[in-house]
């Protein structure tokens, strides 16, 4: 049963990327996008990696389709003609897909459980995880603490992606604050979306927090912070979130996230341990698992939500400059 | 327990009945507001059937209350979002088929009485 499923979702997301492929109306690229996420996102939890699915549902589905609509509200939502020979890139693609269609030849067979991933680094932290951390979330030990390096890495893409947006289009601060922004005719709206938005804000400290326990953590955490924030500003105006949360907050904010989380490895290495060696947080090295963990999500959460709202500020203040013009 | 399991299977029957025929409609319908009247019969009909169904699958525990959670959440946005895409498109001037209609036809008629 599990495996028809997983055809039937599998052909839907090639039928997707074909139709996204061949479409040149943008903004239905756009939703295809959305739909292709969250098939994903679908394939994801039939292969019981919920927490893979939870991140592809909200960064790549919620977020990040609406940082593409921002973008089309910039650039216009028909695609260019292409007046160039497609013989070249045809070539060049052809050949980049045999080359990588060789040396996948090399790889392990497909879901061979004699695979070397099966053989010591899984059994390794499915075995140890539980007495040298103690997380009944085991997806977050490995992200937090056996590979938390890697996420700080992580962490660190996602703020250079903020410094690259605002570097190139800027928060524009509008003189003119008489602007027209928002929905002021959709009154139902601004009744739901006063209901909902503290919900999610909400659900968002749960995600956060929850994370040691169940699926979530700072990465989904700051993402649906940032919707509720989004979902404000799309239908109260941006003038008034930028009351709110002003840009200048949120840039404190990014660079702190990432500070907080770099302190902890500095911390971890003054009292005697290596970078992010969470054991030496504490007397206990398991409550100091629990401490460096909880800190660095946070750190995580905070940065992921203040860059995902800058972005969006940056998106949106240009576009409602240009609408004026 | 086996009353409990028939009748959640049929609000699940019930409720992928009306997220398909909301889908044909999707598909078959004439013009836009039709269409989203189709949409929100899934949105709305079919969630809360197939919900209450898998309800009913739940040993009413902490599962139950996510589920009744994501109802809530979905009966509050779902309606609104339909709403709201309506709405956007009478303000944006988009006439019912009904209307359309009758606007060709006045303006045939001035088109004859011109003649």
């Amino acid at each position: 049963m599990a495996e028809l499923i997983d055809l039937v979702l599998l052909a839907m997301l090639a039928l997707t990327a074909l139709r996204i492929i061949f479409l040149k109306d943008l903004f239905a690229v756009v939703m295809l996008f959305g739909i292709y996420s969250f098939l994903s996102a679908l394939i994801f939890i039939n292969l019981d990696a919920v927490d893979v699915a939870f991140t592809e549902a909200s960064v790549g589905a919620g977020i990040s389709t609406v940082l593409m609509l921002g973008t089309l509200a910039l650039t216009g939502r028909k695609e260019k003609k292409n007046s160039h020979s497609s013989l070249l890139p045809l070539l060049v693609v052809t050949v980049t897909g045999a080359a990588l269609i060789y040396g996948t030849l090399d790889m392990p067979p497909f879901g061979d459980p004699d695979n070397p991933v099966h053989q010591h680094v899984a059994p390794r932290y499915i075995e140890e995880s539980p007495q040298e951390i103690g997380l009944p979330n085991m997806v977050t030990s490995v992200l937090a603490s056996y590979r938390a390096f890697d996420t700080l890495g992580e962490v660190v893409v996602v703020f250079a992606a903020a410094i690259g947006v605002l570097a190139l289009l800027g928060i524009r601060r509008k003189k003119d604050s008489d602007l027209e922004s928002g929905l002021k005719e959709h009154k139902v709206l601004h009744v739901i979306a006063k209901i909902v938005i503290p919900h999610v804000i909400l659900f968002a400290l749960y995600v956060q927090f929850h994370g040691d326990f169940g699926p979530g953590g700072g990465f989904q955490a700051g993402v649906i912070a940032a919707a509720a924030f989004i979902l404000y500003a799309l239908v109260f105006g941006l003038p008034n979130t930028l009351a709110v949360a002003s840009p200048k907050f949120l840039q404190w904010m990014a660079s702190f996230g990432v500070l907080l989380y770099a302190g902890v490895g500095l911390v971890s290495m003054i009292k005697g341990g290596q970078f992010l060696d969470y054991n030496k947080l504490a007397a206990d090295p398991i409550a100091g698992q629990h401490y460096g963990i909880i800190i660095i999500e946070l750190g995580v959460g905070i940065t992921v939500f203040a860059v995902m709202l800058s972005i969006f500020y940056a998106f949106s203040s240009q576009a409602e400059r240009s609408n004026v013009q | 327990m086996f009353i409990l399991d028939i009748v959640s299977s049929i609000l699940l029957i019930a409720g992928v009945f009306f997220g398909f025929s909301g889908a044909v409609g999707l598909f078959k319908f004439p013009d836009f507001f039709t269409r989203v009247h189709a949409a929100s019969v899934t949105d709305s009909i079919a969630a809360i059937l197939v919900i209450s169904g898998l309800l009913l699958q739940t040993s009413f525990d902490l599962n139950t209350a996510k589920l009744v959670f994501i109802l809530l959440f979905l009966m509050i946005t779902s309606p609104t979002a339909s709403h709201a895409l309506a709405k956007s498109a009478r303000h944006g001037g988009l006439l019912t088929l009904a209307e359309a209609k009758t606007e060709n036809k006045g303006a045939d008629d001035k088109q004859e009485q011109a003649h």
